[in-house]
C-alpha cells in the first residue's frame, strides 16, 4: 500500500480476510519500514520481532482456520516506552531505567494483545513523559515526519511520529498535561485523552497520578474509536479506574451532529495564539456549525492559570512518585559507600535535567512552609478550573479550541528556557486539570505546510460526543480545511 | 520571592539529589523564574474554595463536573491473594541476595 493512503484497522482486517497478505508479511512489512526511517526519526526505542511475529502467528493460525477475528487482529501497534511490557525493555526514556525490563504486562497491554494487535515496540518519549517536544529523552530527540526539522511535541513525539510516517497502524501515549494531544495536533494525526479513569493505569510508570491518561494516536477516527473500544474499562488492579460502562463508540459516533452546542471560550483565542493557527480553527469551528452545530461563546476566566496550578500539581505528584528510584529495586545503582550516598549518586546520574527541575519544584510546592503557599492553593485554583468545564457543560456539549498555540516549532528552539517550553501545554492542560476527555483532530496546515489541530473536550465520560463531533468533522474534509 | 543557593541545596538534599556545583547556579535561576510565574496564583481569592483532592467525576453519564470532595474511592475486599512475582521482581534487583535486596550497611558501628 502506497504512503499516500495508510494502513488503517478496517484495511487490514479485509487484506487478512480477502488473503491479500498475512499479520506475519505486514509485521515484516512494518519492520522494514521501520528499520528504513526510524534512523532518521529515533521515534522507537526498542522493538519486540519475537513477541510480534509470535502474536502474528496466532491470527494468522485463526485465519486459516477461519475464525472469527478480534477487533485488532493483526494490527501492527507501537506502545510509549512509559507502559510496561513484560520481558521488553521499558526505560521510559530515562538512563535510570536503561536495562529495566518488566516482570509484567500493563492491562493496556494485555487488552490490546487479546483483541489481535501485534505489539512492534516500544517508542521514544521525553524522560518519565516530562516534556513537550520530546527532546528530555535521554535517547535522543524525535524528528516530526511532517518537517524533520521541526520537534514532534511531546511528550508522546514518538508514538505521534510512528503513526504519522505509517510505522504502525495506531499507537498508545500517555497524557499529563497535553503529552497525547499536542503531539498529535504537531504531528497531523487524531490524539485522544480519554476521561480521567476510563482507562486503566495499572502498569503505566507514574509521572503525576491525579492526572496521568493513557490514550490512542491514529490516522482516523475510527481507528481511534476501535482502540478505544478495546482499553476502556473497569480494572480491579487500579484502584482509580472507573466502574463505568463502556458505550458503543463506533455506533455512538456515526450520529448526527446537527443541534449539537459547541461552546467556544474567547479565552482561548487571545494573546499568543498564532495568527494561521487560529484562522484555520476558526474555520474549523464554522465548518461544524455548517453541519448544523450551534456555536456558544463562553467565558472561562481561570484558564490563565492554568499553567501555574499544573506545574504545582505535576510536579509534586512527580517528586513523590519518583522517590521510587533509589537504586535499590530495580534500575540504574550507583554504588556509594553510605545508602544515602548511594541514593543520591544514583539519582544525580541516573535522571536528566527537566527530571531533575520538575523533582525540585514538586519538593520545593510540598516542603514545610512552602505548602499551604504552594500546593494547597493549586489544590484549590484547580477546583476553579474543573468549575469554569462544569459551567460550561451546563450550557454546552462539546467546547472547541485550539490544540496548542503555534505549530511544531524548531529543534532547540526553546530547550534553553523552560517556562517557555512549559506554555506549549497553555490549551491542553485545563482539561488534563478537569479530569475530563478531549481529543487533537488535524485542522488544515499553516502556509509552510505544518499541521494545525483543533480539540475538542466534552464532559466526564464523554469520549463518544467527543468521536461523534470529530467523525463528522473528518468526514466533512476539516482534516484539509 | 528570591530563591538562593541555599535553598536549592535545601531541595536537594531533600530530593536525595546530589548536584554538580555547576547545576546549582542553573537550576536556581530557573526555579526562581518559574515560581514566579506561579506566583500569579496569589492573584485568585481562594478563601471560600475547597481542595480539588479526588479526580472522580460523580456519575458516569457526565452532566456532573468532577467532584472537588465527596465521592468515595472504591475499595476491593481485604483478601490474601498468592503473591508469586517475588523471583521475576529480585530478578531485576541491581543487587539481590534472595529473599533481600542487598544495600550499603545502614546502621553505623
Amino acid at each position: 500500500m502506497s504512503a499516500a493512503t495508510p494502513w488503517t484497522i478496517a484495511t487490514v482486517r479485509d487484506a487478512l480476510l480477502t488473503k491479500k497478505t498475512s499479520a506475519r508479511e505486514l509485521a515484516k512489512d512494518f519492520y522494514a519500514q521501520i528499520e528504513r526511517r526510524n534512523p532518521e526519526l529515533n521515534a522507537f526505542l526498542a522493538l519486540c520481532p519475537e513477541r510480534a511475529y509470535a502474536q502474528a502467528e496466532r491470527v494468522d493460525a485463526a485465519v486459516a482456520k477461519g475464525q472469527p477475528l478480534p477487533p485488532l487482529a493483526g494490527v501492527p501497534v507501537a506502545v510509549k516506552d512509559v507502559i510496561s511490557t513484560r520481558a521488553v525493555r521499558t526505560t521510559c526514556g530515562s538512563k535510570i531505567l536503561e536495562a529495566y525490563t518488566p516482570p509484567y504486562d500493563a492491562t493496556v497491554i494485555e487488552r490490546l494483545e487479546e483483541a489481535g494487535a501485534v505489539i512492534l515496540g516500544k517508542t521514544n518519549c521525553d524522560e518519565f513523559a516530562m516534556g513537550s517536544s520530546n527532546e528530555n529523552s535521554a535517547y535522543g530527540p524525535v524528528r516530526n515526519p511532517a518537517a524533520m526539522d521541526r520537534v514532534p511535541g511531546g511528550s508522546s513525539g514518538g508514538s505521534a511520529a510512528a503513526v504519522a510516517a505509517g510505522l504502525s497502524v495506531v499507537s498508545l501515549g500517555t497524557d499529563t498535561g497535553g503529552s497525547i494531544r499536542q503531539p498529535g495536533a504537531y504531528c497531523g494525526i487524531p490524539a485522544l485523552m480519554p476521561t480521567y479513569g476510563r482507562v486503566s493505569r495499572c502498569g503505566l510508570i507514574a509521572f503525576a497520578s491525579s492526572l496521568d491518561r493513557i490514550g490512542p494516536f491514529a490516522t482516523t477516527i475510527t481507528d481511534a474509536a476501535t482502540v478505544m473500544s478495546v482499553i476502556a474499562g473497569h480494572d480491579s488492579n487500579d484502584s482509580t479506574s472507573a466502574d463505568a460502562a463502556v458505550p458503543d463508540y463506533l455506533a455512538e459516533m456515526a450520529r448526527p451532529v446537527a443541534g449539537l452546542r459547541i461552546g467556544v471560550p474567547e479565552d482561548y483565542f487571545g494573546k499568543g495564539l498564532d495568527p494561521e493557527v487560529k484562522a484555520k480553527v476558526e474555520a474549523g469551528v464554522a465548518l461544524l456549525e455548517k453541519l448544523g452545530c450551534m456555536r456558544v461563546p463562553l467565558m472561562m476566566p481561570h484558564t490563565d492559570y492554568a499553567i501555574a496550578t499544573y506545574y504545582v500539581v505535576a510536579t509534586a505528584e512527580a517528586s513523590s512518585n519518583l522517590a521510587r528510584y533509589d537504586g535499590v529495586r530495580f534500575g540504574l545503582r550507583v554504588q556509594g559507600n553510605t545508602l544515602m550516598d548511594m541514593y543520591r549518586k544514583t539519582r544525580e546520574r541516573g535522571f536528566g535535567p527537566e527530571v531533575k527541575r520538575r523533582i525540585m519544584l514538586g519538593t520545593y510546592a510540598l516542603s514545610s512552609g512552602y505548602y499551604d503557599a504552594y500546593y494547597l492553593r493549586a489544590q484549590k485554583v484547580r477546583s476553579l478550573i474543573a468549575r469554569d468545564f462544569s459551567d460550561a457543560f451546563e450550557k454546552v456539549d462539546a467546547i472547541l479550541t485550539p490544540t496548542a498555540p503555534t505549530p511544531a516549532f524548531k529543534l532547540g528552539e526553546k530547550t534553553a528556557d523552560p517556562l517557555e517550553m512549559y506554555l506549549a501545554d497553555i490549551y491542553t492542560v485545563t482539561g488534563s486539570l478537569a479530569g475530563i476527555p478531549g481529543i487533537s483532530v488535524p485542522c488544515g496546515k499553516t502556509s509552510a505546510g505544518l499541521p494545525i489541530g483543533m480539540q475538542i473536550f466534552a464532559s466526564h465520560f464523554g469520549e463518544a460526543r467527543i468521536l461523534q463531533l470529530a467523525r463528522a468533522f473528518e468526514k466533512a474534509g476539516g482534516f484539509a480545511i | 520571592m528570591k530563591i538562593s543557593r541555599e535553598d536549592v541545596l535545601r531541595v536537594a538534599q531533600l530530593a536525595h539529589l546530589d548536584l554538580a556545583p555547576e547545576e546549582v547556579e542553573t537550576y536556581r535561576g530557573q526555579l526562581d523564574e518559574i515560581l514566579g510565574y506561579i506566583g500569579k496564583l496569589q492573584e485568585l481569592d481562594v478563601s471560600n474554595v475547597e481542595p480539588m483532592t479526588q479526580i472522580r467525576p460523580r456519575n458516569a453519564d457526565g452532566a456532573t463536573g468532577a467532584s472537588a470532595s465527596g465521592a468515595e474511592p472504591e475499595l476491593r475486599d481485604d483478601v490474601v491473594v498468592p503473591c508469586t512475582v517475588a523471583d521475576a521482581v529480585l530478578a531485576e534487583a541491581p543487587d539481590a541476595v534472595k529473599p533481600f535486596f542487598r544495600v550499603p550497611k545502614v546502621i553505623e558501628r
